[in-house]
């Protein structure tokens, strides 16, 4: 097949980032591509802040004893560090970013069902944002990210502060939730059957269930702290009769929901990452699709396994850990699917599959030790250990974040119009890789030798595996730099990225230039194939071979003229 | 199991639930590696056949193997049942202690642990327990949750205020080892420490007729003081010989004078005293933290009075 591409590099004059350039047109916009590179922006200041309390922690814990902080004062950085990753950066993190930029185009829009709204959200983002960080940095706060009573309700108002604070948070992620879910139902672009949406439009949609449905309950739980403090009823309390475990059924009635906001959308990102650079059709499309939505409901059966050993009675434990196992299941099977995805393909290594791998690796540990966690006569030894502590961040941290940095990547072509240097890219990823084991694995070892979490100080047998663990903090730390590096030199020297540099076959990168224009689609794409048909590649990129099916190096832009699919 | 000695990932196994539960663990932990080696294997395996080599490579299409998913349904769906049975079972041992178990009262406060025997003995911070002989802890809190773990013996249960909650376990060697906090309590939750002895029958006895209280009533005040001082656990946080502990050493603290953090000072007098222990966040001596339990209003006014009186010996 002839490579002599015509290269005549398709730079479209006006795309959406340069067709007004105001400050006030940014903030005012309504156009989801830019609400979304907002959000990024706005989401990475976030991680920053987030990411530099977690290496204070790692640092206080170098040595035992007082290394560089005294105990309150840790107390308030490793609390600050949790909510603000928690409720500030992983809950928005992937629908706010890559959905709002992504979504729509994965479904032939134009924009979202109620752009305005969208751009409320944001602002309401914005402003719980700044409620949170400053209830935090004025209040002192030290209850650790889950607000326990009654230690909480005895710390000081702040408490109540925060909470609503983070409810205002929340009150974005319903915005953002309701929006998407219409849209999915009401924006599909002809031919766009649900059976060909693409696997990350099915998490949002699931993820956006689980925003709707469960963040009113910590508004609730808000309500009823404030009903305890102005009015002296006890619910929570015990100086006042009130039952502090209720506490914990109402946060974790949340929070574990909340655990699938933040990991689904990963789910999806993965997929997304997995079949272009294998040229193979997700395995198991649709029980990954599904299972996506069944792990959305069944998330809100399973709240009490954070609570065996918090007095809840011991049949409630029981079926907690069982439905816990239903879960888990389909979740290892996805894993599955995204392995034997691989199979036959033709497996391209490039900087966003090289996540993909990560991810699979540290989601599964992060799987295989929840697992652990979910048989009851294990937990009661692991329960508030450093186990737990390092088996969240194997999810959060090595499936959330790492999809989302691989997101990242893959979509950054078509946000931003440049390619980033792949040798310096790859070079991050592989510090962020051995950075993250080094940092978390000692600690599994840890907590399972007994380490208590939220310490201070340790008794001197834990001081090798701390240690360990603080030095790859500074790796992981590196690795992130370094991607923050790699991605301001690609803003400022980058080559123009062509329409479909990974020769992908969903909309946003067949029928849409790099940066899109200000519409997405110059015409309304017709849908006449799944998300991932590869092995359809000449009916796709209309066959020759030059046009962006992945079968040009990326050196050599391809020359593509966004066509509608077959239309 | 006779090996009681620590592995890699479990410290020794010093109950008669520990081998089980570690058994249980080293099962689903080979199982998940075993897992985790075959799939992270396959994938590497994959990466490196169906490497791209040529621009031009096209994928045929894989049909699915109805076979291959049914499996990987059905057998992970089968092990997590055995782990679950498993684990619910010892689950189901581990909450309900032996009828004729020795019972011990726990309370937990920031930031000590009191433990009462039945002949009326107290401990701070020291557990004393015998071996062979099923034990049971009836724990509460005196202000908000904390949760009682010693890792020898696998067992670990939340103490909430207003409430009783339990753990028992049957020590199986003697020795000494750690009990940790392991709820979130505030500033000293990581200083929550204690430490559990294990003693052989005998000992133990000795032990218990010797802590059993005397009659108090007729002790002089400063040695009531001294006593007070150890079974408080003062001695955690203020040292006799000067040095700096987390509070200030009581050596030549009476009649001294004490600036405080707002900048103001006063002279360490019966009555500053009492205030420190009743209400140590009146006034924070100057580069300290507020760390005193703030719990100790329990005492009583002789004991108060005893506890002034051996601070007033130290000089
Ligand atoms: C968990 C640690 C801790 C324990 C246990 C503790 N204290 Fe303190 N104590 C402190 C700290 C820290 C200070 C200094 C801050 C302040 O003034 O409150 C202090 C201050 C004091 C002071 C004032 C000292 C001065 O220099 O002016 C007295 C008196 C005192 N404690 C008595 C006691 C007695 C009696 C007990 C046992 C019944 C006790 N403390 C147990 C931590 C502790
Ligand atoms: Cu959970
Ligand atoms: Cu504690």
């Amino acid at each position: 097949m002839s490579q002599t591409a015509s290269a005549v590099h398709h730079s479209p004059k006006e795309n959406y980032l340069n067709h007004q350039k105001t400050v006030w047109s940014w903030m005012s916009t309504v156009d989801h591509k830019r609400i979304g590179v907002m959000y990024l922006v706005t989401l990475a200041v976030m991680f920053f802040i987030g990411g530099m309390l977690a290496l204070l922690v790692r640092l206080e814990l170098l040595t035992p004893g007082v290394t560089i902080m005294g105990p309150d004062t840790y107390n308030q950085v490793f609390t600050m560090h949790g909510i603000v990753m928690v409720f500030l950066f992983l809950v928005p993190s992937i629908p706010a970013i890559l959905g709002n930029f992504v979504l729509p185009m994965h479904l032939g829009a134009i924009d979202v069902a109620f752009p305005r709204l969208n751009l409320a959200s944001y602002y309401v983002y914005l402003a719980g944002g700044a409620l949170v960080l400053f209830g935090l940095f004025a209040g002192e706060i030290d209850t650790g990210w889950t607000f326990y009573t009654p230690y909480s309700s005895s710390a000081s108002s702040a408490v109540l502060f925060l909470t609503s604070a983070v409810f205002v948070a929340g009150f974005s992620s319903i915005f953002t939730g309701i929006n998407f879910i219409v849209t999915i139902h009401k924006m599909r672009a002809p031919g766009l059957t649900w059976n060909r949406l693409s696997l990350f439009t099915w998490s949002i949609y699931a993820t956006s269930i689980v925003q709707v449905l469960a963040t009113p309950v910590i508004g609730i739980t808000m309500v009823l702290l404030f009903f305890e403090k102005m009015l002296h009823i006890g619910i929570f309390d015990p100086a006042l009769g009130g039952d502090p475990v209720l506490f914990q059924h109402f946060f974790w009635f949340y929070s574990h929901p909340a655990v699938y906001i933040m990991i689904l959308p990963a789910f999806g990102v993965v997929s997304e990452l997995i079949a272009p650079f294998c040229r193979q059709p997700i395995s198991g499309y649709k029980f990954v699709a599904l299972s996506s939505v069944a792990i959305a409901f069944l998330g809100f059966l399973v709240w009490g396994h954070h609570m065996f050993v918090s007095g809840q009675s011991v049949v409630s434990s029981v079926i907690f850990s069982l439905i816990t196992y239903f879960i888990g299941i389909p979740t290892g099977v996805k894993v599955l699917n995204w392995v034997t995805t691989m199979y036959k393909g033709s497996i391209w290594l490039k900087t966003p599959f090289l996540y993909a791998l990560s991810f699979l690796f540290l989601f599964t540990i992060g799987g295989l030790t929840g697992i652990m966690l979910g048989v009851l006569a294990i937990d009661i030894h692991l329960h508030d250990t450093y186990f737990v502590v390092s088996h969240f961040h194997y999810v959060m941290m090595g499936g959330t974040v790492v999809a989302a940095i691989g997101g990242l990547h893959y979509w950054w072509p078509k946000i931003t119009g440049k390619m980033y240097d792949e040798v310096s890219a790859k070079i991050a990823c592989g510090l962020i890789f051995v950075g993250f084991n080094l940092t978390f694995f000692p600690q599994l070892i840890l907590g399972s030798q007994g380490m208590p979490r939220r310490y201070h100080d340790y008794v001197e047998a834990f001081a090798g595996l701390h240690m360990a663990s603080t030095i790859g903090s500074w790796v992981l730390a590196l690795g992130l730099f370094v991607v923050l590096g790699c991605f301001v030199h690609s803003l400022r020297r980058g080559k123009p990225a062509p329409s479909n540099p990974w020769g992908a076959a969903t909309l946003e990168w067949t029928n849409a230039t790099s940066p899109p224009s200000p519409h997405n689609f110059v015409t309304s794409p017709i849908v006449t194939h799944g998300p991932y048909d590869f092995d359809a590649v000449e009916e796709i990129f209309s066959g020759d071979g030059a046009s962006g099916d992945g079968s040009v190096q990326m050196d050599q832009p391809p020359s593509v003229a966004p066509s509608s699919s077959a239309s | 199991m006779e090996d009681k000695g620590a592995t890699t990932w479990m410290p020794e196994a010093l109950s008669t639930m520990a081998p089980e539960i570690d058994s249980l663990f080293y099962f689903v932990f080979w199982v998940s590696v075993i897992i985790f080696v075959a799939v992270m294997g396959a994938m590497a395996y994959f990466v490196i056949k169906y490497k791209r080599t040529h621009p031009n490579e096209r994928t045929e299409h894989v049909e699915e193997s109805k076979i291959l998913e049914t499996a990987w349904i059905v057998v992970p769906t089968i092990l997590v049942m055995i782990v679950f049975t498993w684990g619910f079972q010892s689950f189901i041992k581990m909450s309900s202690a032996p009828p004729d178990s020795y019972e011990i009262v726990v309370r937990g406060s920031k930031w000590q642990w009191n433990f009462e025997y039945p002949n009326g003995a107290i401990t701070v911070n020291e557990l004393h327990v015998p071996v062979d002989q099923p034990i049971k802890l009836k724990m509460s809190s005196t202000d908000v949750l904390h949760s009682f773990f010693i890792p020898v013996f696998r067992v670990k249960h939340d103490v909430l205020p207003n409430r009783y909650t339990s753990v028992w376990f049957e020590a199986t060697e003697t020795g000494e080892y750690d009990v940790f906090c392991t709820e979130y309590c505030g500033s000293l939750h990581s200083g929550m420490l204690a430490k559990v002895f294990i003693k052989n029958q005998s000992d133990f006895n000795t032990w218990l007729d010797e802590s059993a209280m005397g009659n108090l009533d007729e002790m002089p005040l400063p040695e009531l003081g001294e006593l007070l001082y150890q079974q408080q656990a003062c001695g955690g946080c203020h040292s006799l010989d000067g040095s700096r502990v987390v509070g200030p050493s009581f050596q030549g603290l009476y009649g001294s004078n004490r600036v405080f953090e707002d900048g103001s000072s006063a002279v360490a007098d019966d009555n500053y005293l009492r205030e420190s222990i009743l209400n140590p966040a009146a006034r924070i001596v100057e580069g300290y933290i507020n760390g005193m339990p703030p719990s100790y209003s329990g005492l009583s006014e002789r004991e108060l009075t005893a506890l002034i009186a051996f601070i007033e010996a130290q000089q």
